[in-house]
């Protein structure tokens, strides 16, 4: 099963890397861009007979290794059944 | 006395550590493994620069579940002294030995100079040999040094007396300009509660000989000789090592 | 699958083959090749890997003395630097894919050099770079040097090996072309030095590294071939590197070189998997048999072909000696890389590939590289060239004052500081860096002995451009001058030949001229060239940049105490012009920036000169009585000794006699002037009579120009003060020139 897993800073957290691109963004004509923040995108293949299971799975890889809980959140999201993107 | 330098895969300045051990400092330093399950008989652990495991997924983060991270966190909780440089510091910092985390510098860009440090407190096994107020000029070489703790925890690393290492100018002032990176508050390094395990980004093995443009490091090293031996150094054999400022 | 006919016009145009080489493959093969053989004969027989354009020339370069331990052939030359320890180095280029993905063409372009001098068996102890760009007022040239500079730090800096100097300039004429050479530098035993060579019937092939993948396939190729507007489409040509991948693979091979399990050992670099099979079959006059369905992949579906042509990055190839195939893997499992056998040594002189068995290669190893083509390219004198050297200083009007003329060429980017750039590079991991970035050459110590080594990449292409003869001599004497400054004895230069279109009889002539210069000069100096690089083809659109022959030279400082640095260091001490001044402005830093104009003829060159200069600065530093030296270049003197303040210095007073120029140019001569063979150098007081005395005994023109000290940067000519800046201001101009056109403008990395 293809589980997702979205890490972000979170929003106290200073996000230079964001803000550069939003400026950049901005000198090339996007000026509806309000704000872009920048994070981290993972795909797991997982092993697992539910999606309850694989969700367990990437709950528990992004709590220890994934996201630093210090500065970061996430959200896990599994692929509907039958690999629709 | 027996400095041991832990390796892991992609470690760079485990040499340069290792070599200051030995040479400028005159004491004995002994490679361990990441793999070891143990840290053999050492007086002082140092996890050193680098770029452990290429900084994938984040600066530390693989590192701080090699196996040998157990040993440390048993030598450091029985109270032995931890020296944490740079890609060292993260790896402390991910492995929740030292509170708060480090973030990309703000300029975005990897930055190598010389920058001057304040030593805040000389009570840690690193500053011993320190006074407070002391600014000591080493090289940084890092491109994620921005150190970041949530608000109510750099408060309390403030009381705490925690903050042991903060950019500071020439003269010894915090400034903007002195930052080389956005962390908070200028930390340019901490100490955990106990004040015997020390992190911090600047590289004190990288300036202990003034042939290679700078000794002021070598009084970290020095420091923790002293607090282990009971004795302070010998007279500085390097002339004009340390730059005192008021 | 369709049958592919490899004879046809479409399948040998998309290989770069000719229907000459074509019919030459096929006489050698005695059949038509399988497609998957003209793949591997196109790699092969590529402008990139055979220099089938230049070698012919470079048969003529000095390449023996008595310190050279491994000369051109291998995958990096070494001179002997006593304490039975060589110095092994290289310099290569990385330019197109540094123009289709400037990150990761460095990047790897790095990562390639890194590997040609470990695998020698040498730790790589540091790296510099020549770099050249368009110009900063264009936003792609600033996004593409922002690329190329991160890139060249992402790797470096994460294996740990510190980017200790290097030069960069800028011209439109790289717009389109820009250019990447990396010079690596490394120290070994020097009876211990691994040569990439396949012998011993029976022995284990072994591969080690990361996986194989499509990258870079027809790379080589892409490197032969000038840019157009389809370019884009070539973008997955460039691998994307992996520094940490590299780290593990230097440590464990320098752990199984220590034991003497190891019989050769090369790096898969350009032409990949294919070109170290054959290249070290053919040095070991052996044959190599693999089979590709033992090569790790990360990608499905491989073909043969793909396989043998794939450039994917961090991958070795060894051989080991029967019985120790399983020591040589435990060494690689400690450092988490599978060493994989994939073939054997066989005594028939041929690269066998097979697929599970199948035969789907065979060709003698010398064919692909020792019988290669070899071309003489017809050249002739461009067209340009006489009308280019014709300069009148009449005919440019009146100069703007010195002190104005002095601001923009500290503004100027290829004379400004290049901080903005190297604070991007770890200059001080390994802790043997003792000359820092920005003052010269670099300096790394050599640890347990008391030597240290001195090292610089120079060119101006400019110069080259204007006579190329002259031009890259030019070079040869600024790389090995700075290392003298410094100290250090030059001992040996490698060269990094960055041309466009060698099939135009123009840029051939350029090419083959800057050969000739090279080698005369190399001659008159006594440093034999140890191997190098040659980047053809640096042309968009039909336009060619600046000839560019780099040269890397290595300096020897006995006493690594006695480095000498260039800033001025206490008030009082007394400063020295040595060497001879004329008004020389042609292709000089003033006339570009002035007037937008690169004309005239170079400064002329005494090799005889350059030499006695060059031991008065070695000299001057052994004994102990040279506190600085800094060598005359782009700006000429004024710059010199502007530099040599910059930073924390207490100034300098000087004033240097007028040179004789028409149409009131006096004052710009005389500061901007490019002559070579100069340097400007700094004793202390009461000892500069030691230090004429030196120099007229080498027959060095030398004379007292100033003091140090006064706080500014106070420049006369002929007694009349004309430029006087507090040391401050000249340096904000200076220092701040590159990071402003960069910080005003917001680049994406």
């Amino acid at each position: 099963m293809r589980v997702r897993v979205f890490v972000t800073l979170k929003p106290s957290v200073f996000d230079p890397q964001g803000t550069t691109v939003a400026e950049a963004l901005h000198t090339l004509g996007f000026g509806s861009v309000d704000g872009v923040r920048q994070g981290k995108y993972f795909e797991l293949d997982i092993a697992a007979s539910s999606a309850d299971e694989a969700r367990q799975v990437a709950t528990d890889a992004a709590d220890k290794l994934l996201a630093n809980p210090v500065i970061e959140s996430y959200r896990v999201e599994v692929e509907a059944a039958g690999g629709a993107r | 006395m027996k400095f041991a330098v832990v390796v892991f895969p992609g470690s760079n300045s485990d040499h340069d550590a290792h070599y200051a051990v030995e040479h400028p400092l005159g004491e004995q330093a002994r490679f361990v493994w990441h793999k070891d399950t143990s840290l053999g008989d050492t007086d002082a652990v140092i996890l050193p620069g680098g770029f452990a495991h290429g900084d994938y997924l984040r600066t530390g983060a693989i590192a701080r579940f090699s196996p040998i991270m157990a040993d440390v966190r048993r030598f450091a909780d029985a109270g032995g002294p931890v020296l944490g440089i740079c890609n060292g510091f993260q790896v402390l910092l991910e492995a929740g030995l030292l509170p708060g985390a480090m973030l990309r510098n703000d300029s975005l860009h990897f930055r190598c100079e010389f920058v001057s440090v304040r030593v805040e407190h000389a009570d840690t096994p690193f500053t011993a040999a320190c006074r407070p107020g002391q600014v000591l000029r080493m090289p940084i070489a890092h491109g994620e040094g921005n150190y970041y703790a949530e608000p109510e925890v750099l408060a309390r690393l403030e009381r705490n007396r925690q903050v042991l290492f903060r950019y500071v100018d020439a003269a010894g002032q915090v400034t903007r300009d002195s930052n080389p990176n956005g962390s908070v508050a200028n930390v340019a390094g901490l100490c955990n509660e106990a004040r015997n395990v020390v992190g911090l980004m600047p590289h004190p093995e990288r300036a202990c000989e003034l042939a290679i443009n700078g000794a002021d490091g070598l009084v970290m090293l020095q420091s923790a000789v002293q607090w282990f031996t009971g004795r302070a150094p010998a007279a500085v054999a390097v002339r004009g090592a340390s730059s005192l400022s008021a | 699958m369709t049958a592919i006919d490899v004879s046809s016009d479409a399948v040998l145009e998309r290989h770069g083959v000719t229907r000459e080489e074509f019919a030459k493959i096929v006489s050698m093969l005695g059949r038509q090749p399988t497609l998957t053989e003209l793949g591997i004969f196109s790699v092969m027989w590529s402008e990139h890997c055979s220099y089938k354009s230049s070698r012919v020339h470079l048969k003529t370069l000095p390449t023996t003395g008595p310190r050279v331990l491994q000369g051109p052939g291998e995958n990096a030359g070494a001179v002997d630097i006593g304490d039975g320890l060589a110095a092994v180095f290289k310099i290569e280029s990385h330019n197109h894919p540094s123009f289709i993905e400037p990150y990761q063409g460095a990047a790897t372009g790095v990562g390639g050099i890194i590997r040609d001098i470990f695998t020698m068996g040498a730790r790589p102890i540091a790296l510099l770079n020549s770099l050249r760009f368009g110009s900063l007022d264009n936003p792609l040239v600033r996004r593409n040097m922002a690329g190329v500079v991160a890139g060249i730090g992402g790797y470096g800096n994460s294996i740990g090996i510190p980017t200790v100097g290097g030069e960069i300039a800028f011209d439109e004429s790289y717009t389109g072309n820009p250019l990447v050479n990396v010079f690596c530098l490394g120290i070994s035993k020097a009876d211990e030095i691994i040569k990439g060579v396949a012998s011993g019937v029976g022995n284990a092939v072994f591969y080690v590294g990361s996986k194989t993948g499509r990258d870079g396939i027809h790379g080589a190729t892409m490197a032969s071939a000038e840019f157009d507007e389809k370019s884009a489409e070539k973008r997955p040509a460039v691998q994307v590197g992996d520094p940490f991948m590299e780290k593990l693979l230097l440590e464990a091979c320098l752990e199984v070189m220590k034991t003497d399990a190891l019989v050769g050992l090369q790096d898969m670099g350009a032409a990949g998997l294919t070109c170290s099979t054959c290249e070290m079959g053919a040095r070991g006059g052996a044959g190599v048999e693999i089979d590709v369905s033992l090569v790790p992949q990360r990608e499905t579906g491989m073909t043969p072909y793909e396989i043998m042509l794939s450039e994917s990055q961090e991958r070795m190839l060894l051989v080991a000696k029967q019985g120790r195939e399983a020591e040589v893997q435990a060494i690689f499992e400690k450092w988490d890389l599978h060493a994989v056998r994939i073939g054997t040594v066989t005594a028939d002189g041929l690269m066998r590939v097979k697929e599970r068995g199948v035969v789907v290669a065979e060709i003698p190893n010398t064919a692909l590289t020792d019988e290669a083509p070899l071309y003489r390219r017809p050249y002739s004198e461009p067209a340009y060239l006489r009308e280019a050297q014709q300069l009148s200083l009449a005919e440019l009007g009146t100069p703007a004052p010195a002190v104005e003329v002095f601001q923009r060429l500290l503004a100027s980017p290829t004379v400004a500081s290049k901080r903005w750039v190297y604070r991007q590079y770890d200059h001080v991991v390994r802790t043997n860096t003792m000359v820092l970035p920005g003052m010269g050459a670099g300096v790394v110590r050599i640890k347990d002995t008391a030597r240290a080594l001195a090292l610089s990449v120079d060119c101006n292409g400019r110069f080259v451009y204007l006579d190329p003869f002259v031009g890259a001599q030019l070079a040869v004497a600024e790389a090995s001058r700075n290392v003298a400054c410094a100290g250090g004895l030059p001992i040996g230069a490698t060269n990094c030949l960055n041309f466009g279109n060698p099939q135009k009889p123009d840029i051939m002539w350029q090419f083959v001229r800057a050969v000739e210069g090279i080698g005369a000069a190399c001659r008159a100096l006594d440093i034999p060239i140890t191997g190098g690089n040659v980047s053809l083809y640096n042309e968009t659109d039909g336009r060619g940049v600046l000839p560019t022959p780099v040269l890397g030279v290595v300096g020897l400082i006995e006493d690594a105490s006695r480095v000498v640095r260039r800033l001025f260091q206490t008030t009082g001490d007394v400063v020295l012009l040595l060497g001879e001044s004329a008004c020389e402005l042609g292709g000089s830093e003033y006339l570009k920036v002035a007037h937008g104009l690169v004309r005239g003829v170079p400064p002329r060159l005494d090799l005889a000169r350059e030499a006695a200069l060059q031991r008065v600065l070695v000299s001057g530093a052994a004994q102990g009585l040279f506190k600085s030296a800094h060598d005359c270049a782009e700006g000429g003197v004024a710059i010199t000794l502007a530099e040599c303040c910059f930073s924390g210095t207490p100034g300098v007073e000087a004033d240097v006699p007028p040179v004789a120029a028409d149409a009131g140019f006096g004052d710009i001569a005389t500061l901007f002037g490019e002559s070579a063979s100069r340097a400007v150098i700094s004793v202390a007081a009461g000892r500069e009579q030691e230090a004429l005395e030196l120099a007229r005994r080498e027959g060095v023109p030398a004379l007292v120009v100033g003091r140090v000290g006064g706080g500014r940067v106070r420049l006369s000519v002929g007694g009349r003060c004309v430029v006087d800046e507090s040391v401050e201001t000249a340096e904000r101009v200076w220092d701040g020139a590159i990071a402003a056109r960069f910080e005003r403008q917001q680049t994406v990395a």
